[in-house]
Order: C-alpha cells, then structure tokens, then sequence
C-alpha cells in the first residue's frame, strides 16, 4: 500500500463523517455533533493530504492557513444572527474563489498535454467558481442593502447575458483546443466573473433566499469538476453533496413561492412596473390602525396566539422582545406558536435561526404545512414584518403575481394583528387586502419598539 | 486520464448526488440555515487542492502562489462555515414549557 492509497483511504473516511454529519442535522438535538463530526472529516482530510510525498512550500501554506483562519474566525464570532444570509453569501463566494483558484494553479503549474476531460473540467471550474464568487458578493451587497435590493435591469438585459455565456464557452473551447493561449484563458476568468455580477443584480431581494441557495449549489459543483481535473475523490463526493444540498434548497424556496427557478433568475420580480400598478382594483376598504392597548387588550383576552415573523422581524431586530412577549404570554397562560414560511426572510430558515437566537424553543417552531389548519381555531394571529406570505390573494386573486403561491391562512383567525413598518406595499409592491379586512388590527411602526410597547401595557 | 479513471469519477459522482439527496430531504426547516452554512463549510474541501498546489511546487512561483490565495479563500470558508454553524447549533434549546394550569 502506497502512501497516496492512504491517503484516498483517509479521503474515504472523511466522505463518511462528511454524511454522517449531515445525517445528524436531521433533529436539532444532535445537530451539533454532527457539526463535529464533519469537522473531524475536514481535519483528517487536510492532515493526510499534508501528509502527501513531494510537499515543498510549508511555510506558504501556514502563513496561508493563518490568514484565512483569522479572518473566517472573526467574521464567524462577529457576525450578528440577523446577518446570517450575508455571511453565508461570502463564505459562499470564498469557496467559489477557492476552487477557481486552485484549478487556474493547476493550469498553470501543469507539464506536458491535458488530458480532454482534464482541461474540460478545470475550465468548468474556473467559469462556475469565477461567477459563483462575483455572484455571491452581490447577493452580500443587496443583501446589505449597499446597492438596491430592487432589480437592476436595462434592455435586451437576457441576450447580452447569452451572448456573454457563448462567448465564454468559445472561449473554452479555443483554449481547449491550445492551452497555451493565454489571452483567451484571462478573457475567461474576467467574463466568469463579469456573468456572476450580471446574473444577479437582476433579482430583487425579496428572491435572495433562492439565490443564496443556488450559489451554495454552484460552489459545490465548482468543486467536484476541481475534484475530476485532480482525480480526487473526496473533493467529487464533497462537491456532489453540497450542489445537491444547494439545489434542494432552491427547490424549496421555489415550491414556496410557486415560481419556477427560470422566473426567479429572469423575471425582475418586483422590479418597478406602471403598468402593473395602476389596475385600478386595489382592495376595498380601508386600514384601520390601532393603538397599543387595544392590541394589549385582545392578547389579553386570548387563549390561543400564533406568531408569524418576517423579514421585517429581523430588519427592526426584534426577535428578542417578541420571545418576551410570546413568554409573558404563555406564562398568562396562553398556547403560544410560531408558524414560519418557508421563504420568510432572506434565507433558508432564517426565522427560524433568529428565533433560536432570542431562546425560543424549537418545538415552538411550525412548518406551513404543519400550522395551516389551525389558524382557524386561532384566536388571535400576530404578523411581524411579514406581508406576502400571508397575502390572501395569493388563493383568491388569480391576476395577482403572486397568485398560486402557498400562505399561511392567517386571515382564518378570529382576530390577526399586523405590525407593520408604514402603510407601504410590501417588497414586490402588491396591495395586500389581509390589512383591509375586518378583522384585522394593524398596529404601525417600528416592530420592536411596537412589541415593547405591547408588552408594557400588558404588564401593567 | 484513461477513460476507466473518468467512469470511476463520474460512477463516485452521481452516487454522491443521490446519498446527499436523500441525507438533505431528511433535514427539517428549522435547520436550513446551519445546513446552508454546514455544507457551505464542507465545501471547503477544495482546500485539499489548494495545499497540493502550493505545497508541491519546489520554489514560489505563480502555481504556488495561486494556491496560496486558494488556502487563504478555502479555510475563511471552513473555519467561518463550521464556526458559525456551531454558534448557530449551540442556540436551538428545547426548553421546558412553563404554564400556568
């Protein structure tokens, strides 16, 4: 046995805690062992490949190891909850950079002719980790709201994106047909960059949750064709799983917003459009805002509450005061949930994540799926900065853009409370009719400061 | 690379897809976050890579150099995706329900 048969060996082991890590994310009790156990794969994994015969440039790697150790344990440590979706989005891109990085340093430091499927395969990852790096660092900047979360878009936007993606692949095949050509190799790597920043700043950022999870899939692709150019298996297996996870996920946050992954790539939701917002058919009635007490007063007099969090929930920070109150209120005596929309927030889960934040029990914490029945037995359904997730014409309106999108059916409760930022459309700037109907209280202003309020008129 | 080597490749490939397919449509939504930043930690492993490259070259040159901006990009992603997943684990608590019968 040869040391590399070890070491593919070890690599092996690795795969197995790598799935066995993730296995264990099925239950949140032993979430956390299955952290560990996928870092204990990584560890071996890097130990053995140190441990490879012809290693020279020691000193490199630990200086590089250093760097990149100290800046990823800073931003882990620093990183507030809310943040999630932006620190996910440039771990993404990293690994992105990574592996286009490494498949250029093969390219370069290669002797003697490709193979076809080598050269194939190292293109694939430059282009896929290339854009996948650009891509993630706009999703970081809308998500940060450093450039417009609105979509950006300009004329024939689709075609010269298709032309920029055939260019890139004639491109490939010219190098692929000489290697040695250099210029078209460089005009690779700065177009594979350019369709990262292109694709994205189309997509509104209300879609982010798709996008974070796409990129998370193309990271993992971008490694396992690094993994067929090297011939290593543990960076395919690797590559395999993340690309399924991030699809996984994309499909999830599609089903729940009903919309294919071509619409949320290409369709400019919420991008500003007249022609669509002068129908003339908004909702009849009017807003009925109320004040503090009357919302204390029917929490009060409630037996059972389901708290629905949004987006708006993590802008005003107020996951912490709406725990209190959902504590306070279980104290009193009342049956206190959460029900969470899939793509509630900017992120796969990130209510949820917040939430775990504030202290809040995790089997307080509903799926759509497993909630939807019982807002009709509800007495009282507090809305946090959510607003198309429980828009009512997604089921009743069938010339609404969101219509055939799953919601929470909240307006089935006996009374629903909507803490709301201002009279404002939501995100995607469709009239929301839950806010006109009688039985619904908005309550205007910042969420956490509201619930402070709430809360304080409760207790005295 | 013989077309054996390839098929293997491929063979390791698609397996790979079906398992992570089947271990993530077990993961429920609560944890979608932690398995976002978890897989995202994972991969990393293009470190692997990034080691040979900068590691294998006798002298610094721009292989080596490559792959040492590949470590740098590689382990800000394991070490802040592993991280960051452990904070977030550490605060998904059942806790018991106190109520007032």
């Amino acid at each position: 046995m040869s040391t590399i048969n070890i070491i593919d060996f070890v690599y092996l082991i690795s795969a197995v805690l790598f799935m066995l890590g993730i296995k264990n994310l099925s239950s949140p009790a032993t979430a956390k062992f299955g952290n560990k156990l996928s870092m204990a794969g990584m560890a071996v994994a890097i130990i053995a490949t140190m441990a490879s015969p012809d290693m020279y440039g020691f000193v490199m790697i630990i200086i590089a190891i250093a760097i990149g150790a100290a800046i990823g344990g800073y931003a882990a440590i620093k990183v507030e909850m809310t943040s999630m979706p932006e620190m996910v989005a440039l771990f993404n891109g990293c690994g992105g950079a990574a592996s286009a990085l490494v498949a250029m340093a093969e390219f370069s430091g290669h002797t003697g002719a490709f193979a076809n499927f080598t050269i194939i395969t190292l293109l694939l990852s430059i282009i896929i980790g290339g854009l996948t790096f650009t891509g993630s660092i706009i999703a970081y900047t809308k998500l940060q709201g450093i450039i417009s979360t609105r979509p950006i878009t300009y004329p024939f936007q689709q075609v010269v994106n298709a032309g920029i993606v055939f260019f890139t692949l004639f491109l490939a095949y010219l190098v692929f047909q000489n290697p040695d050509n250099t210029f078209a190799f460089i005009l690779i790597i700065i177009l594979s960059l350019a369709l990262g920043v292109l694709a994205v700043i189309p997509i509104g950022g209300a879609d982010m949750p798709v996008i974070v999870s796409l990129l998370n899939s193309y990271s993992g692709l971008a490694v396992s064709m690094t993994g067929f150019a090297l011939n290593n298996n543990a960076l395919i297996i690797v590559g395999s799983l993340v690309g399924a996870s991030g699809l996984f996920l994309t499909k999830i946050m599609c089903d729940a917003m009903n919309r294919s992954l071509a619409n949320v790539l290409f369709g400019a939701f919420g991008a500003i459009d007249d022609s669509v917002a002068d129908t003339g058919e908004g909702p009849a009635g009017s807003m009925k805002g109320f004040e503090v007490e009357d919302v204390a007063i029917a929490l009060e007099n409630s037996e059972s509450l389901i708290i629905v969090p949004g987006y708006g929930m993590a802008a005003a920070q107020a996951q912490h005061v709406t725990r209190e109150l959902g504590d306070y209120l279980s104290e009193e005596g009342v049956d206190v949930r959460y029900a969470i929309h899939s793509v509630a927030g900017r992120m796969p889960g990130h209510m949820n994540v917040l939430l775990a934040e504030a202290d809040v029990s995790y089997d307080q914490l509903y799926a759509m799926e497993d909630i939807n029945d019982d807002f009709s037995t509800t007495d009282i359904v507090l809305v946090i900065g959510a607003n198309d997730v429980v828009n009512p014409a997604a089921k009743t309106n069938p010339s609404s853009p969101i219509y055939g999108m799953p919601i929470l059916e909240v307006d089935k409760a006996r009374t629903v409370v909507v803490l709301k930022r201002s009279m404002n459309v939501g995100f995607a700037g469709i009239e929301n009719e839950l806010f006109f109907k009688d039985n619904t209280m908005m309550l205007f202003g910042d969420a956490k400061a509201s619930i402070q309020k709430v809360l304080n008129a409760l207790r005295e | 690379m013989d077309t054996g080597t390839i098929i293997i490749g491929l063979t390791i490939f698609v397996l790979a897809c079906f398992a992570g397919a089947e271990l993530i449509s077990k993961v429920p939504q609560t944890l979608h976050t932690p398995l976002m930043s978890g897989s995202n930690a994972i991969s990393g492993i293009a470190i692997l890579g990034a080691l040979l490259a900068t590691g294998r070259p006798e002298s610094i040159n721009a292989e080596s150099m490559l792959g040492f901006f590949a470590v740098v990009f590689a382990t800000i992603n394991v070490v802040g995706g592993y991280m960051v997943t452990d904070r977030m684990l550490q605060m998904f608590k059942k806790k018991k329900r106190k109520k007032k019968e």
